[in-house]
């Protein structure tokens, strides 16, 4: 199992370690729900490190992006990021990505469970004169989200963010080396990440949780990121997207770009030409139970709609939550529906937009 | 009338009365859980074999059954968890009690843990 540079951190902590990905993770230092409200109301600083940083460089880095990549990468300026999905021929979504326009190319950070699929398929495809390498073992990943963050960032890296747009990035240097901070985030709130070389790893950890205890800070687990991203209706590779379901089925038509030629265009073209048979779909629960991976979605009359992706008991609304494919016929917001619950069937909403207010 | 706590290897608790079982889960279970949202009781009435899933608690992240330390017919359950689970967490042994089961035959007992032996199984674990 392979570890990040702020193991003996997470283990100094408290923190209850798994395996996720191939790496030893904190899922939870003091309790998840204690985790997921400080997110919600200060701040929180998480372990990204597995996560994978994959850089393109050369005149052929475009090419290789926009022919991997749903979303067109050409709109980009250097600072900006843009998310988008790798496809394969049939659609499907081999990896949810963001794609970072640097001054040298593009860095692409992708999935910790998929880096090494990643790293083959665009080697497979790398465009002439474009070099591929992999800088996730090398770089150390935290995220720092709430509503907290952006003065803790401030403080702790001595700059302002009062400039730096969702989705843009900016390098300034700590200690001299330069850094990578984004604006960006995996929990619906405010938030930023910073990507920097491992030996910053565990200074720049407790600088965040000391200089952040007056603003509430504290350590989060996977546990919590998972059920914010639930919350903000982020899907989550493996879950609610995976290589047999395209960005169509998974709401994430916004972006794709059928004007330029990426590979699963075609598949994709014609999957929104023949109209879509399910598509991802959030719900509440109307009667009690929790919605969990993989129970059954049913309609009223009993008729099997689809499955459940990702569910929870969402710690923000005190109340069953739940994201699940079903056959576009059901798929309209205000629609009830049942989750089969072990024995139970228990009565759904699907909703429009996100939980959140 | 004795009141021992006795305990399995999955982490419930009974507590004998007569030929009432008193069911619950450890200060250890509910530690590795938990913050518990949701308890799914069995229904008064229900028949249950030793080491059936009777009943289940769900954390935010996780499921997990409960598993009938005795055989016999459930005669109570402890409706406050609907509304409250989190007695589990603060108050396992007590408030958070789970169901009683009459129980078939009492020699079945024998095979649990004493308090004291749990504490030495947990040290294992």
């Amino acid at each position: 199992m392979k570890q990040t540079p702020l193991t003996a951190k997470h283990r100094a902590l408290g923190a209850k370690m798994v395996e996720y990905a191939g790496f030893e993770m904190p899922v939870q230092y003091t309790g998840l729900v204690e985790e997921h409200l400080t997110v919600r109301s200060h701040v929180g600083i998480f372990d990204l490190t597995h996560m994978g940083e994959l850089e393109l460089t050369g005149s052929g880095a475009l090419a290789t992006v926009n022919m991997l990549s749903c979303n067109d990468a050409s709109q980009l300026q250097v600072g900006e990021i843009q998310y988008g999905c790798l496809t394969n021929e049939r659609g499907g979504i081999i990896d949810d990505i963001l794609i970072y326009r640097t001054e040298q190319g593009f860095l692409l950070v992708v999935n910790a469970a998929n880096t090494a699929k990643d790293y083959a398929w665009i080697k497979q495809h790398l465009q002439p004169e474009t070099q591929l390498v992999d800088r996730s073992a090398e770089t150390t990943l935290i995220a720092i989200q709430g509503p907290k963050s952006a003065p803790l960032v401030e403080e702790v890296l001595s700059l302002s963010v009062s400039g730096l747009r969702n989705y843009t990035f900016m390098e300034p240097e700590y200690k001299g080396v330069k850094v990578l901070l984004s604006r960006t985030g995996y929990t619906g709130e405010d938030g930023f990440e910073l990507y920097f070389p491992n030996t910053f790893a565990e200074e720049l950890w407790d600088a965040f949780l000391n200089q952040g205890e007056k603003y509430g800070v504290k350590p989060i687990g996977l546990g919590a990121r998972d059920t914010l991203r639930l919350e903000a209706r982020m899907p989550l590779y493996g879950n609610d997207i995976d290589d047999e379901t395209t960005p169509l089925e998974a709401g994430l038509g916004r972006f794709v770009k059928l004007d330029k030629e990426f590979i699963g265009r075609e598949a994709i073209q014609k999957q929104k030409e023949e109209g879509l048979r399910r598509r991802l779909v959030a719900f509440t629960m109307i009667d009690k139970g929790i919605p969990r991976h993989g129970y059954p979605l049913l309609s009223l009359d009993g008729q099997e709609l689809g499955a459940v992706t990702s569910g929870t008991h969402s710690p923000s609304l005190d109340h069953p939550i739940g994201m699940g494919y079903v056959q576009v016929e059901s798929a309209q917001p205000g629609t009830e529906i049942l989750v089969q619950i072990r024995k139970n069937q228990a009565r759904a909403k699907i909703i429009k937009g996100r939980f959140l207010a | 009338m004795s009141e021992k706590r006795l305990y399995t290897k999955e982490h419930e608790w009974v507590v004998v009365k007569g030929s009432i079982a008193r069911i619950g889960v450890s200060d250890y279970a509910q530690n590795e859980l938990g913050d518990i949202v949701f308890v799914e009781l069995p229904s008064v009435g229900d028949v249950v074999e030793e080491g059936e899933g009777f009943a289940v608690l769900e954390s935010v992240k996780a499921v997990s059954d409960v598993y009938a330390p005795v055989s016999g017919r459930v005669v109570a359950v402890n409706e406050a968890l609907e509304d409250s689970p989190e007695l589990i967490n603060e108050s396992p042994l007590d408030e958070g009690w789970i169901a009683e089961i009459e129980i078939d035959d009492t020699a079945q007992v024998g095979d649990l843990m004493s308090e004291q032996e749990y504490m030495e199984y947990l040290k294992g674990v």
